[in-house]
């Protein structure tokens, strides 16, 4: 019996293992695949250049590039101001009214829509109305999908503030605004700032809100009002393309793009960690 | 400074934040109203289109049952496989790694969170679907193809595909919640069930994993709230073709999902019924996932209200 009971216990901790291994195993599948198909075309002209036209080797991805960090900026100057403000009014103002649960409620929804569907908005929104592609219309997506991300780390991150530094303020007869903006936010500022830097980074890898509102371009970014290339967008229309060339290049934008998400997310969580303490 | 300017700078940072909820809650509800204006000329040219079974752009059909089945199929699919995967590495993590083990398991779960859709989609379409056709659908096809679920011709890109790669997507919601639930077993419920002379699985089995049931559950149904929105990969594996499942039922066949259906169709669209019936159908995912994500939610207030009482 007790022979049994050990053995099983054996049979369990193999399986448990080879479970874990499901899940360990892809992962690295993904990024040796990456580095591995995308290290062969990483070049200086690779990241500085205009695709070459089509049919001749060479060129590279430079207005992708660029187009992605455009984007990525004005998203961000939407969002975030916009999510730190809710995540202030959640965490000081709302307490417990019917108004701040509501919004607490609305912004949490805001966070489960699928991406595609925030990118459907501002299709339906601005590119439908004024019957062009643009990259309004991607930055206004970006924005939408970075405010519940930020509000949600700015208002955990002044909720754990302790009450005695409020206290204190209120005693020493500190206007409520500067209490908030002056004490509770400034002691607030890492998570604040990770939760930003984390979804900048997520905003960075999302691809389906662009592909019908920034749409592609071959050239480069002349105006927030125009058509735009995205790291993203190039790697699902590279890849899907089929023509070796591409497909490489494709790769080789991966292998970029994961960079950039994994670096800011290494940062974030894994140095930010002792000079923020928990954030 | 004087008390009038004082109090004006206080309400004006009160409206100021109030103002910008306000804002958020409105882009809330325009996505709504922008969808359904959107969906209105397919809706008022037959509003029981969008639920017919044939979607033809040339001849004007446009029926989203085949994408929407897709849709739950898929996540269906993927939830299924990532059960078993999440909750084995959620238990082996928290009741048998060691603590560099667990450091870097931790470490993993983040990594595969942060992998864009579109990168898990290259991987799929490159890496994965060849393998997943000459090892796993050619020889199923080969010995129980007679089964319709199983049949050929295999492709590669398929359903059984995509499912297959939105596991690996959503094991890292479930599992994360699951060892952040594990790690909150009560140390005396355990210490008892040791004292008794339990295994270690005897003491997950019987106190870890049911004290949890509830929220691993709630984790479960965020992560089909995830599957079903998910772009990128599933369009890029998923093989968008509407053979599935009216012409062949077979997992080894090609279909499509909302998703799929949107990303590979809005951007060319030109006739208004066929961008107005992928806005709709875009409106029909909206529902459905919100459907999903506050039941999810209802079930984590009601554990937390739990905790906070008990």
């Amino acid at each position: 019996m007790i022979v049994s009971r050990r053995t099983k216990e054996k049979l369990i901790i193999a399986a448990l293992v080879a479970l874990t291994g499901a899940a360990v195993v892809p992962l690295f599948w993904i990024i040796g695949s990456i580095v591995w198909n995308g290290i062969s075309v990483m070049s200086l002209e690779f990241l500085t250049s205009l695709p070459a036209p089509f049919g001749s080797s060479g060129g590279g991805i430079g207005n992708a590039i660029l187009g992605t960090l455009i984007i990525n900026l004005f998203a961000s100057g939407l969002g975030i101001p916009l999510g730190i403000l809710t995540g202030i009014y959640l965490a000081e103002y709302a307490h417990d009214s019917r108004m701040g649960s509501a919004v607490r409620t609305i912004v949490e929804s805001l966070s489960g829509v699928p991406s595609l569907v925030i990118g459907l908005f501002a299709f339906t929104l601005i590119v439908l109305s004024f019957r062009h592609y643009t990259g309004v219309a991607a930055t206004l997506a970006l924005g939408i999908m970075m405010i519940p991300l930020v509000a949600k780390a700015t208002e955990e991150s002044m909720r754990v503030v302790s009450d005695d530094l409020r206290e204190a303020g209120m005693a020493l007869g500190i206007p409520k605004y500067n209490i908030t903006t002056r004490i509770v936010l400034s002691m607030a500022k890492g998570g604040v700032i990770s939760g930003s830097l984390l979804a900048f980074a997520r905003i960075s890898g999302e691809t389906a809100p662009l592909l019908f509102t920034a749409l592609f371009s071959f050239y480069w970014p002349t105006g927030i009002d125009q058509p735009m290339a995205t790291l993203q967008v190039l790697i699902y229309n590279y890849a899907i393309s089929g023509f070796a060339d591409w497909v490489a290049k494709a790769w080789g934008a991966s292998l970029l793009l994961v960079l950039l998400v994994i670096t800011i997310n290494v940062a974030v969580r894994y140095l930010g960690r002792k000079k923020y303490g928990g954030a | 400074m004087n008390k009038k300017s004082i109090f004006f700078k206080d309400s004006a940072f009160k409206y100021l934040v109030g103002g910008s909820s306000l804002i958020v809650v409105a882009f809330f509800v325009m996505i709504f109203v922008m969808l359904a204006v959107r969906s209105y000329p397919s809706m008022a040219n037959d509003p029981l289109m969008i639920f017919g079974s044939t979607w033809d752009v040339n001849s004007g059909l446009y029926g989203g049952i085949p994408a929407i089945l897709g849709t739950l199929a898929s996540s269906a699919i993927a939830v299924a496989l990532a059960v078993p995967i999440s909750l084995g590495m959620s238990v082996f993590f928290t009741e048998y790694a060691p603590r560099r083990v667990r450091a870097a398991l931790s470490i993993v779960i983040d990594m595969l969170a942060t992998i864009p859709s579109v990168i898990f989609g290259i991987w799929g379409l490159w890496i994965v679907a060849p393998l997943v056709k000459t090892y796993v659908q050619d020889p199923i096809v080969g010995s129980i193809g007679f089964i319709p679920l199983f049949s050929g011709p295999a492709y590669g890109l398929s359903l059984f595909l995509a499912s297959l790669v939105l596991t690996f997507m959503i094991v890292p919601i479930i599992s994360s919640l699951t060892i952040s639930l594990l790690s909150t077993t009560p140390v005396e419920l355990r210490e008892a069930m040791i004292s008794l002379g339990a295994t270690r699985w005897e003491v997950v089995r019987h106190v870890a994993l049911p004290f949890s049931k509830l929220g691993i559950f709630a984790s479960i149904i965020l992560a089909l709230g995830r599957a079903l929105g998910e772009t990128m990969a599933v369009t890029m594996v998923i093989g968008n073709s509407f053979i599935w499942p009216f012409s062949s039922i077979s997992l080894f066949s090609p279909a499509s999902t909302i998703t799929s259906k949107i990303a590979s169709e809005l951007y060319e669209a030109v006739d208004v019924l066929h961008v107005s019936s992928l806005v709709e159908l875009g409106l029909i995912l909206l529902v459905i996932t919100l459907l999903v994500n506050s039941s999810a939610r209802l079930v984590i207030t009601r554990i937390s209200r739990r905790n906070a009482s008990g």
